[in-house]
């Protein structure tokens, strides 16, 4: 058995969700290769070479793959998976972008976003905005999967000594290509690697009232997420919402402002360690989640807590 | 230029959905069904192409058993042309629902294809991918902003860390995500015209392809329960709580 992790990487710096898959390659088994695809990225590379636990990194450096494009990603992907029992990719924008293509192209069905490795064609995920939990065995040859990045310890980054073989550009498509990106620049941990999250929902009532969970934040060192409600009414970009359609988290501590709790919000936070709610509707579904709840008025609550941080 | 719409019948986003007493998977009797609501979304970017003057012709398909006619018929009064059930005995995998659509589009030969990034069923987001690969057609997923110029078209995906623009050549396929658009309400009158347009059923055992699955469910349980918490008087005592007995600030 051998298993090939997808690393996902900014082209000098390896995400950190990259580790936690890594973690579930483990789990499996065998030997584990990681592939880096991008352009310049010999730094990225030796930082996955670095990897606990890591065999041996492809790398794939060139102009092709520089915004890591689905097209062009999944066939070069594609033209190495069969040295491989096992497909591995975080479960994060970028990997749900590209896997499925892979999988198809390999005519597996994937399994999308797995929480628990039970054996090697045996998985755990949530159905149902995590209403349910599915155990579903893959009869596939090659097992095509996503991780769920919150429900893997990552492995250490260091304590690897992994070879780099660089591999050639296979399949370039050139059916899409990169125009631009937006990159929000925050001073602020990013919201799926915080240890402690701070969200706000419709209660916050606009915008401009983040600032009061913003200072909150900078106190604490913690990252600022939101509803769906509140990405909806246009109070935050849609990367900050936590949730089955948007990011999940699990930091040490969760605090969910203004927030009613649900169902498709509790899926993106409920294995949160610690959850804490403040919320003026005592009957709030979002109390029965919380291990501290605060039936109070967020516009009071707010800048108390601030001040006693 | 023709646009389709691949849509699906789900049980409604307000449902909580519960495993069956022998845990052999979700119990789904009696419970309210309605279109995904990512596919409303879907329809409404190609209805509004059309309304533009951009796209001539919106056809919605859908992969199901015959009650998806039901979706169809919401697709139609929303704005679509015409509607296609692929019909199936049983609910078909991702990769097998793209087979089926891939067999479509290929027939109609369409320039856009514009479906929902995930079902809020199965929770996936693996079709619209899986679409692109089959049809070698490129992809954009995760839109919120769709613009066609000519032969391409430029969309802007939500990423992790924020929006990422791509150039797409056409034929495309395109997944949406929430902001792409507000959909509308079917209007009454829309509903009525709706049931007098044309709806084809074509059976996925005529098309000649694999859909067998792939995978076996062997359970659906709940997930494990959190302990009841207790409720807090005051921010003093928040705070203290979470220094003292969590230990999660210090």
């Amino acid at each position: 058995m051998s298993v090939l992790v997808i690393a996902e990487h900014d082209n000098t710096q390896l995400k950190p969700a990259t580790l936690n898959t890594v973690a579930a390659a483990n789990v499996i088994g065998g030997d584990i290769h990681l592939i880096v695809l991008g352009h310049s990225c010999q730094t990225a590379a030796e930082e996955a070479a670095a990897i606990e636990g890591i065999d041996k990194v492809l790398l794939a450096d060139d102009a092709a793959y520089e915004n890591q494009l689905a097209e062009s990603a999944a066939n070069l992907i594609k033209s190495v998976s069969n040295d491989y029992s096992h497909i591995l990719a975080p479960a994060t924008t970028f990997g749900k972008n590209v896997l499925p293509r892979v999988s198809a192209l390999l005519d597996v069905q994937q399994i999308s976003e797995i929480t628990e490795v039970v054996s090697d064609d045996t998985f755990k995920r949530p159905i149902y905005a995590g209403s349910c939990i599915a155990t579903v065995k893959s009869n596939d040859a090659i097992k095509v999967i996503t991780v769920r990045a919150t429900a893997f310890d990552p492995v250490s980054a260091n304590g690897g000594s992994a070879s780099i073989d660089s591999i050639n550009a296979d399949g370039v498509s050139e059916l899409s290509s990169f125009v631009g990106e937006e990159i929000a620049k925050s001073d602020r941990p990013e919201l799926t690697a915080a240890s402690i999250v701070i969200s706000g929902g419709r209660g916050m009532q606009s915008g401009d009232n983040f600032h009061l969970l913003e200072t909150i934040a900078d106190k604490l060192g913690a990252a600022v997420g939101a509803s769906r409600a509140a990405v909806d009414a246009g109070f935050v970009p849609n990367d900050y919402q936590v949730g089955q359609t948007g990011k999940i988290v699990a930091p040490d501590l969760y605090i969910a402002v203004g927030i009613s709790g649900a169902i498709q919000h509790l899926a993106g936070m409920k294995d949160s360690k610690v959850i804490v709610a403040i919320n003026k509707d005592e009957d709030a579904p979002i109390f029965q989640v919380a291990d501290y709840g605060l039936v109070a008025d967020l516009f009071n609550a707010l800048p108390e807590l601030s001040d006693q941080l | 230029m023709k646009i389709i719409v691949p849509i699906k019948r789900v049980v409604d986003y307000n449902v909580k959905v519960r495993p069956l007493g022998d845990q052999s998977d979700v119990d789904l009797n009696n419970v309210k069904m309605a279109m995904n609501p990512f596919c409303e979304i879907a329809i409404e970017e190609a209805v509004r192409l059309k309304e533009s003057g951009t796209a001539s012709e919106v056809i919605a398909v859908t992969v199901g058993k015959s009650d998806s006619q039901e979706q169809l018929r919401t697709a139609l009064a929303l704005g679509a042309d015409r509607a296609i059930l692929i019909e199936s005995d049983s609910l078909l995998e991702p990769l097998g629902i793209a087979k089926a659509l891939a067999n479509v589009i290929e027939a109609e030969a369409p320039q856009l294809v514009i479906l929902g990034k995930q079902a809020i069923d199965g929770d996936n987001n693996q079709t619209g991918q899986m679409l692109a690969a089959l049809l070698n057609y490129s992809q954009a997923t995760f839109a919120s902003e769709v613009v066609i110029d000519g032969d391409s078209a430029s969309v802007t995906r939500e990423i992790d860390g924020g929006l990422q623009t791509i150039k797409v050549s056409l034929p495309a396929i395109i997944t949406t995500d929430l902001r792409l658009n507000e959909p509308r309400y079917a209007s009454l009158p829309n509903i009525m015209k709706a049931k007098k347009k044309e709806l084809d059923i074509k059976p996925v055992a005529e098309m000649g392809i694999d859909t067998s699955p792939r995978m076996e469910l062997l359970s659906v349980e709940l997930p494990p329960t959190r302990q009841e918490g207790i409720k807090v008087e005051s921010v003093e005592e928040l705070v203290s709580k979470l220094t003292n007995e969590a230990k999660v600030i210090s």
